[in-house]
């Protein structure tokens, strides 16, 4: 992920003076992707993966922006944030952590390295911190099994995990 | 526009070529039992309840007659052994989502379906989409969508939408063949938008 990014969205959530700097940033981010698309409606599944995977998450405010400007109801919107496990409608951490518990990964102790990123992250599957650093979620296998137990960290793939190597993978995200 | 003739249990029934086999049916006074089909509404096609047996060619094939397009001498049977079978299992695993449901109730009696056969799963709402439908196509207004998929599927207003539209229309509301629609406008009301309206 590009560090510029990662540096908008942290400046933005740390920001006190009031929520403006959050909304102003986003709207102008939403109205660019969705320039890129031509404001065409059949875009719409486009547009809301580009805002997905730029905040993290669809907020209230991009949806309503998105439906007023390329004139799509609410209702449809909604049903295909909600439809699709791509979509977010909470807050997500800038790194998704993908446990798999898959049965492979499972008998080779995915159970154990889950508990260890449960304590070390404070947060359990489905969860966000409050840092808005991870996000924790258990898939059920990533296709990899001969490489189990697997851990898919913001689309990298870990590999032969261990609880005892977790805390040094997780100490490389900022 | 050319007349199609075909048979509907054993009765011949002139059609136009745009008619469905359940509009041909209800033309010539036959009737099929349905739940998700309105005739303001395009065709939708969730409930299953309006399956007919048709025959062609020496065999048997079920339809859904609020979809199907009425054929030059199409042979439709609206009762048989196996649609009846198959409209009481329907009828049974509706019933586990809306036990109480009137409509329902009659056509469970009509095919003897017993409301307890399956667990009780009392979501209310059985999916019919006609509220949703009927905002977006009759009213224009899209106050009400559904959400999420598979058994957390459930339908949600738009609290913005509904707050200035819903209190003077309420259209939908009879529609629902459950009340599960009427639960819903008032819970979210009561959430949402409390102070408006009325
Ligand atoms: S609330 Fe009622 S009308 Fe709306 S989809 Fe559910 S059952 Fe059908
Ligand atoms: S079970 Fe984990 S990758 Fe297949
Ligand atoms: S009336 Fe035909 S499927 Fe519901």
């Amino acid at each position: 992920m590009d560090n510029d990014r990662v540096d908008q969205i942290t400046d933005n959530h740390k920001c006190e003076c009031g929520h403006s700097g959050i909304v102003e940033g986003l709207s102008d981010r939403v109205d660019r992707i969705i320039d890129k698309h031509n404001c065409k409606a059949s875009s719409l599944i486009q547009v809301l993966l580009e805002i997905q995977s730029e905040n993290h998450w669809l907020p209230k405010e991009a949806l309503d922006q998105v439906a007023e400007r390329l004139q799509v109801p609410l209702t449809r919107i909604q049903q295909i944030a909600t439809f699709y496990k791509a979509f977010s409608l909470v807050p997500k951490g800038r790194h998704g952590i993908h446990v798999c518990m898959g049965t492979a990964c499972h008998v080779r102790g995915a159970q154990r390295v889950l508990d260890t990123v449960e304590n070390l992250t404070g947060i359990k599957p489905g969860e966000t911190d409050l840092d808005l650093k991870f996000s924790l979620e258990t898939v059920n296998c990533l296709g990899c099994c001969a490489l189990g137990p697997v851990v898919e960290i913001g689309g990298k793939t870990h590999g032969k995990m261990a609880p005892a190597k977790m805390a040094d993978v997780l100490k490389n995200y900022e | 526009m050319s007349d199609i003739v075909l048979q509907i249990d054993g009765i011949e029934v002139t059609a136009n070529e745009e008619m469905t086999v359940l509009e041909a049916a209800q033309k010539a006074g036959i009737s099929i039992p349905t739940l998700c089909h309105h005739e303001k509404l395009e065709p939708y096609g969730a409930c299953r309840l309006c399956l007919v047996e048709l025959e062609s060619r020496g065999r048997s094939r079920l339809v859904v007659s609020c979809l199907y397009p009425v054929e030059k001498g199409l042979v439709v049977k609206t009762r048989s052994e196996k649609v009846d079978r198959i409209r009481k299992m329907i009828l049974e695993l509706l019933l586990s989502h809306a036990p109480d449901a009137f409509d329902l109730q009659d056509l469970a009696r009509e095919y003897g379906a017993d409301k307890y056969r399956f667990a009780k799963e009392p979501s209310f709402c059985v999916h019919c989409g006609l509220c949703v439908r009927y905002c977006a196509e009759v009213k224009k207004k899209e106050a009400i969508g559904f959400v999420n998929r598979g058994t957390k599927r459930e339908i949600s207003f738009i609290p913005e939408i509904a707050s200035r539209e819903c209190w003077n229309c309420k259209e939908c509301f009879p529609l629902c063949p459950t009340e599960a629609l009427q639960a819903a406008y008032v819970l979210a009301k009561a959430i949402a938008f409390p102070a408006t309206a009325e």
